[in-house]
């Protein structure tokens, strides 16, 4: 404890001196404080998708993960991730989503495994928000993914085990923007036979819409 | 006692005229454009003087901070309870039915939180700016304000406007179809002076940028974009940001989607790859028919739609209106924006209004003389780019119905013979 508050402050020395000498560089402000170790790894919490580069140490099971899930998550997940009322099913849906209604989950469309870490780790649950520890944010990844069917009842997650989860859907992304992928033309008289035009969908009597006149309205799922 | 009241008193029939005439004002609607036939005078003036001609005002400082008027109550932003799980992680609509401008006005810019809306102590905020940096920064509120500043008028847009009607015409409403977007001057600093400050890293290609909300919302930005014309802001229509768009701290990607904008910006890490987070894998990724989806579709592309007529503000009756509307780009400026009253058989082009800014709103018109009969109202832009607005059927042709996002295709308003208008789409 003391030799690393010691630590501490001779890195805070350095970063004053360091500050005093980035203000005096031409083509620099030199405002703001040179961030500390400390200060860097306290907000340094993300995790990259593909590779799990960020993972910190830290392990948990699947069966360690169902203890934490029904503690933390089922109350809106539910027991195994099917979703209650509108928060979000978080497993089935497998082979879904050329479907007309498509079921797009963890096992059915996340690319990475890591992923599902870091997101669990930055904004779950959702009440108390990065409070679990390193090892339930392992544990309820790898229950997750167990009951994906996407990695087997004996798996632990940790630093090394995620990043090798291959998810199902891995490769069904492209990651560069096809659009413009219409070519519409502006064309400006007779651009249509007029027998032609006829509504195909109106909104008319859906009876869906809420008032956009006097208070807040509370319409509820027909 | 209030003015009003006072005012109204006790057996004076100019007085009781004059709150009848108050009534109807309070209860009827402001109707906008003009209504030619109605041409019943308000009971009260003129020729009589109204009460609030006849009595005196509330004095300055009454209202310190001000308000809209009282019969402006409705006027607010409203969202769908049906749609999201709870209002912490959902979304509310501008009402641009009742905007005039190009500026939202900061009580109506729409909202979309993925946590809730933290209210944060600016004296504890705090932005670090560290990974492939030569110097990582951290940055207190009054650190940021003194870096030189700019302005720039900018729309956002939630990629997921429009999102409902995919599969077909479902909210018979301008506001909810389309008020994911708002429109403010931003005032703070370059995101490049910042990066410069730091010092830019050879490897470093991308930026992670993250919220200080419970969601720690984050996503990905090439570092190009960061240098082209990000920018870090702290003002918003020339006040402090509200908190619902990310006081005290908030990412302005221009033209870009809306959840990139990150609020309540506390840190930019720089790296040599995206980071592939769940807002940019799970979520705002768009599905296709072939069951492949894309991921970083970020520009918005062009869009437009008419603001008047609408659901929410019908024509009157027969006779001569001015149709309003709004057009934008995520690429650069409107240059053309074409009206059709028949569904798209022909096309006339409207009147586009100074000023026309790159990656903002901006406003159009066209006089139009409606004749009673049924009329299929449409607006379709052209951008700096050539780009024309695409019909629903040229969207779903190339994406199908359920890629949720980026769907900005041509509104129809179906205005039928009793002046109502409906939300319709057209095959």
């Amino acid at each position: 404890m003391f030799s690393s508050a010691s630590k501490s402050l001779l890195l805070g020395l350095c970063a004053i001196v360091a500050a005093g000498a980035d203000a005096a560089e031409p083509g620099h402000f030199g405002y703001g404080e040179r961030a500390t170790p400390a200060q860097i790894a306290g907000w340094d919490i993300d995790v990259r998708g593909d590779d799990g580069a960020g993972l910190p140490p830290g392990k948990g099971s699947v069966d360690r993960g169902s203890e934490v899930f029904a503690d933390q998550c089922a109350a809106c997940h539910g027991t195994f991730g099917e979703g209650e009322g509108r928060f979000p099913k978080l497993a089935g849906g497998a082979g879904t989503l050329r479907d007309d209604r498509p079921e797009l989950t963890v096992g059915s469309y996340w690319p990475f495994a890591p992923t599902l870490w870091d997101y669990i780790d930055r904004a779950m649950p959702m009440p108390a928000p990065h409070t679990l520890s390193a090892d339930d944010v392992y544990a309820l990844t790898a229950y997750v993914l167990n009951l994906n069917d996407v990695v087997s009842n004996d798996f632990v997650a940790d630093r090394d085990s995620l990043p090798k989860v291959k998810m199902p859907n891995r490769d069904g992304f492209i990651w560069t923007d096809p659009r413009p992928d219409t070519a519409a033309k502006p064309c400006m008289s007779a651009c249509a036979n007029p027998a032609d035009v006829r509504i195909t969908s109106t909104a008319e009597g859906r009876d869906i819409t809420p008032r956009t006149t006097g208070p807040l309205d509370t319409m509820q799922p027909k | 006692m209030p003015v009003v009241a006072k005012a109204a008193g006790l057996g004076n029939p100019l007085a009781r005229r004059a709150v009848l005439g108050l009534g109807a004002a309070l209860t009827g609607s402001l109707a906008l454009a003009a209504r030619p036939g109605n041409t019943a005078p308000a009971p009260a003036s003129p020729p009589a003087d109204a009460a609030w001609s006849q009595s005196i005002g509330a004095g300055v400082v009454d209202r310190p901070y001000g308000k809209p008027a009282d019969t402006e109550a409705g006027v607010i932003r409203r969202n769908v309870p049906w749609l999201t799980a709870g209002t912490e992680s959902s979304v509310s609509f501008s009402p641009l039915q009742d905007l005039q401008g190009i500026i939202t006005p900061n009580g109506l810019f729409f909202e979309r939180h993925h946590a809730g809306r933290p209210d944060i102590d600016p004296a504890q905020h705090r932005l670090l700016i560290h990974g492939l940096v030569e110097r990582p920064l951290v940055l207190t509120m009054k650190d940021i304000l003194r870096f030189p500043s700019v302005s720039r008028i900018h729309f956002i847009e939630c990629p997921a406007n429009g999102g409902m009607e995919w599969r077909g015409a479902q909210l018979n409403s301008l506001q909810f179809n389309h008020g994911m977007i708002s429109c403010a001057e931003w005032t703070g600093v370059r995101l490049s002076t910042l990066l410069e400050e730091v010092g830019v890293g050879k490897a470093a290609q991308w930026a992670m940028v993250e919220g200080a909300d419970g969601a720690h919302m984050n996503r990905s930005l090439p570092l190009d974009k960061c240098l082209d014309d990000c920018l870090v802001v702290y003002a918003q229509n020339g006040e402090a940001l509200r908190p619902e768009q990310g006081y005290p701290l908030r990412l302005v990607v221009p033209g870009w989607e809306g959840n990139v904008n990150i609020k309540w910006l506390r840190r930019i890490k720089l790296g040599a790859r995206p980071w592939y987070s769940r807002e940019e894998t799970s979520k705002y990724t768009d599905l296709m028919p072939d069951g492949s989806a894309r991921g970083f579709t970020w520009s918005i592309d062009a869009k437009s739609v008419i603001t008047f007529p609408c659901p929410e503000k019908p024509p009157g009756g027969p006779g001569l209106y001015e149709i309003r509307g709004l057009a934008w780009s995520g690429s650069g400026k409107v240059t053309r924006v074409d009206v059709s009253v028949d569904g798209g058989v022909n096309w006339q082009v409207a009147q586009l209004h100074e000023p026309v800014l790159s990656k903002a709103l901006s406003r159009f018109t066209l006089p139009w003389r409606w004749d009673g009969r049924p009329a299929l109202l449409q607006s379709r832009v052209i951008d700096d780019t050539g780009y024309v607005q695409p019909t629903i059927a040229q969207l779903r042709q190339q994406r199908g119905s359920n890629s949720v996002y980026h769907n900005n295709s041509i509104q129809t308003w179906q205005v039928k013979p009793d002046g109502s208008v409906f939300d319709v789409q057209l095959g």
